[in-house]
């Protein structure tokens, strides 16, 4: 998914109640386990939400991850999103200072990236850009070249390729 | 019928089965305390001094029952009072219902008098827990609550109810007593494939945890062990799950279990770990643990396979039924050279000295242990007495040894014997303590008074903090920062002081009378036993150590 070898995605699937998120913070927070990245929404089931979670281990923490998230009663799946079987999607929007001359220059990259301008001032604009995660990274060391004045990722949400689908508890 | 929500939670107790509770009232829990008037022929309530002394007499009670105990506290400081004594629960799965009060719903969030968020706090310390917020949901959330507390792996649950929703109105549906839903799902080839490993062990060894008591597995464990002549020992949470004269049972091990046991667990070639969790007190470096071993886990909780220790082979499942599906498998057998050498190593445990003329912690032991007789509940604190409690007392039963394992908790000793001799009133409860747990939570006295509670108290009083001392004195060049208190009081005045008896010993001649007299009261007795404070728990493997490193004196 992205170029750190230890990076996983796990996708749960949990029941839509409020302090479900608590939850999982708490153990992930309890036993150690890293969060690069979660995002929560709701799903096609009212009853139930989606918890992205990007974190990082060998696989004996991954397994541990696994089930120490299982064993929360709201939790009704726990899937181990594998890059090659799965699409990883991430929204990026950044400010960056731009004057006249360095404005083209940024249009550019914008361009080979597909990247949008979707805000514009005469000292600044703000890029919108979607991928997978490492096209992001790309782009961000792209724009270290410039002033980065603010920037946001929303973190990577994520689905399993093809006919698969979580089976639910 | 219409009820409102704390008569609601009244019937529900009653349909779960619950007959006794430990609380303590308080504003937010007046209309649930109003209605529990009511129901007093159904549910016994025991006030007791503090909300933690009822939280530990829950638990106690739950130990020794294997029934879900349940605490009642009110919000804030009541609520926050019980946390000790759900972590000490959570920590040795043993199933609670907590049920807290909190102020108004229109209340919440804005600072409120003794408002806290306590499921919040108690989120990493339960197995789940729920804020109720309509009254509708009441009934239904206190049966999943006691639901989830027995079933799998078993542990507290907490609900907490807002003021408003106690005393709010709705239609009750009686319902039905929960049952544990647990289903083991394991495949004939995993059994037959660990039954394979098992019977074709030289040397196999079984290591046996406080989750053989729970799934009330400990015959299915015996004839496994006397089916394959595979010796054993057992942790701290698993004593009595074998009787301690059963030869095959080498008693306890880990960081202060015996030489020999662990001197079995180092040498086997095969370890089977059952209802266990490879803590650092027994597996204390997790990387030469049974080195020469092929491990197989067999436990319920699928989060304890390849936790602390990496197993080749696990069953994950209730023990009960994993045991009944394995033992068929099992091949009768005998391993006479393997056990030979057990028995050889047996013979060099160093054994402590008696010495009538003082009081030796092993000879206190014997002597409860003697006079209480084979009925007896032990209910320890935790330090080295505890260590002495449950490498000297005679463990003889299931649920008869009731001590804080996982979480060490001081203070912990009272309440739980409280809870234990009110679950079995015709039992003896013997309370082992020390001077410095002891001082957690003795207020519980006037708990085991009003309720004429005859729990016996032996305090192992050396008047220093012994197992912090003992650290100080192998690990830290004897500097007893913090560890000697030096304090003065005088039991035997206290204990009157509450309204029972008090004892002092400082002689086993004087402690057999004492203990004599005590066991004949019908209310609490305290008996003071002055010992040395150079006595140590021996022997002692140190943190992160092997049985290459244990210290026999």
């Amino acid at each position: 998914m992205t170029n750190k070898v230890n990076k996983q995605v796990l996708s749960l699937l949990v029941d839509n109640h409020s302090g479900v998120l608590a939850r999982v913070a708490s153990l992930f927070c309890q036993r150690g386990f890293n969060i690069d990245s979660l995002t929560v929404s709701n799903t096609d089931n009212p009853e139930i939400s989606r918890i992205t979670i990007v974190t990082e281990g060998d696989k004996q923490v991954l397994e541990q991850i696994i089930k120490q998230t299982g064993k929360l009663e709201e939790t009704r799946a726990v899937v181990h999103l594998k890059n090659d079987e799965s699409l990883f999607r991430e929204l990026l929007l950044i400010k960056v200072a731009a004057d006249q001359r360095t404005r083209r220059e940024i249009c550019g990259i914008c361009e080979i990236y597909r990247a949008k301008i979707v805000d514009l001032t005469v000292t600044s604009l703000i890029v919108e850009l979607t991928g997978n995660p490492s096209k992001i990274d790309g782009f961000l060391e792209m724009m270290k070249e410039y002033q980065i004045l603010e920037m946001c990722r929303t973190g990577v949400t994520a689905l399993a390729r093809g006919d698969i689908s979580h089976g639910i508890k | 019928m219409i009820l409102n929500g704390s008569q609601i939670l009244a019937e529900v107790l009653v349909e779960q089965g619950v007959d006794t509770l430990f609380g303590y009232p308080g504003g937010a829990i007046l209309n649930i305390c109003d209605a529990l008037y009511d129901y007093r022929d159904e549910i016994k309530q025991y006030i007791t001094a503090h909300e933690q002394g009822a939280s530990h007499a829950a638990d106690g009670y739950a130990r020794a029952t294997g029934k879900t105990g349940v605490v009642l506290a009110t919000s804030g400081p009541g609520a926050t009072n019980l946390v000790t004594g759900i972590a000490t629960a959570y920590m040795d799965s043993v199933p609670m219902v907590a049920i807290t009060g909190n102020v108004g719903t229109s209340l919440i969030g804005r600072d409120s008098f003794q408002e806290v968020y306590i499921a919040g706090i108690t989120m990493p310390i339960t197995k789940h827990n729920f804020v109720v917020r309509r009254v509708e949901d009441l009934a239904d959330t206190l049966r999943t609550a006691f639901r989830i507390a027995n079933t799998g792996r078993k542990g507290p649950v907490l609900v907490d109810i807002p003021k408003d929703v106690t005393g709010a109105k709705c239609e009750f549906i009686p319902g039905k007593k929960q049952e544990n839903t647990y289903v083991t799902h394991i495949s004939d080839e995993d059994v037959e494939k660990v039954a394979e490993v098992i019977n074709e062990a030289k040397r196999p060894f079984l290591y046996y945890g406080g989750g053989v008591g729970a799934a009330k597995a400990c015959q299915d464990l015996r004839e496994l062990m006397n089916k394959a002549e595979i010796p054993g020992a057992h942790t701290l949470m698993a004593a009595g799950i074998v009787g301690c004269d059963e030869p095959l049972n080498l008693g306890l091990m880990g960081m202060h279990g015996r030489l020999s046991a662990n001197l079995a667990a180092d040498k086997a070639d095969v370890l089977i770990a059952v209802g266990t969790r490879f803590s650092d007190r027994v597996a204390l470096n997790t990387e030469k643990f049974a080195r020469d071993a092929k491990i197989v886990q067999i436990d319920i909780d699928p989060s304890e396979v390849n936790k602390n220790v990496t197993v080749d082979y696990s069953l994950v499942g209730d023990v009960k039924d994993i045991l009944a599906r394995l033992l068929p498998h099992i091949k009768e057998a005998k391993h006479t050279e393997w056990i030979e050498q057990i028995n050889q190593w047996r013979g060099a445990d160093k054994k402590p000295i008696d010495d009538p003329s003082v009081l030796k912690p092993h000879q206190i032991m014997a002597e409860i242990s003697r006079q209480a007789g084979e009925n007896a509940i032990y209910v320890t604190d935790v330090g080295q007495h505890q260590m002495w409690a449950a490498q000297y007392c005679r463990h003889l039963h299931s649920r008869s040894f009731i001590t804080s394992g996982g979480l060490g908790t001081m203070g912990f000793g009272y309440g739980a014997a409280i809870g234990a001799k009110i679950a079995f009133p015709n039992r003896p409860v013997i309370h082992i303590t020390g001077d410095g747990s002891f001082h957690m939570n003795m207020n519980e006295c006037c708990t085991a008074v009003s309720y004429k509670v005859p729990v016996v108290t032996v305090i192992m009083n050396n008047s220093v903090l012994g197992m912090v001392r003992q650290w100080q004195t192998v690990f830290y060049n004897r500097r007893y920062s913090g560890s000697e208190p030096e304090r003065v009081t005088d039991y035997a005045k206290v204990a009157e002081g509450f309204g029972a008896k008090g004892f002092k010993c400082v002689n086993l001649e004087q402690f057999q009378k004492a203990l004599e007299l005590a066991l004949k009261e019908d209310g609490p007795v305290w008996i003071e036993c002055v010992i040395d404070r150079e006595e140590k728990v021996l022997p002692m493997i140190p943190a992160g150590g092997t049985v290459d490193d244990a210290m026999e004196e």
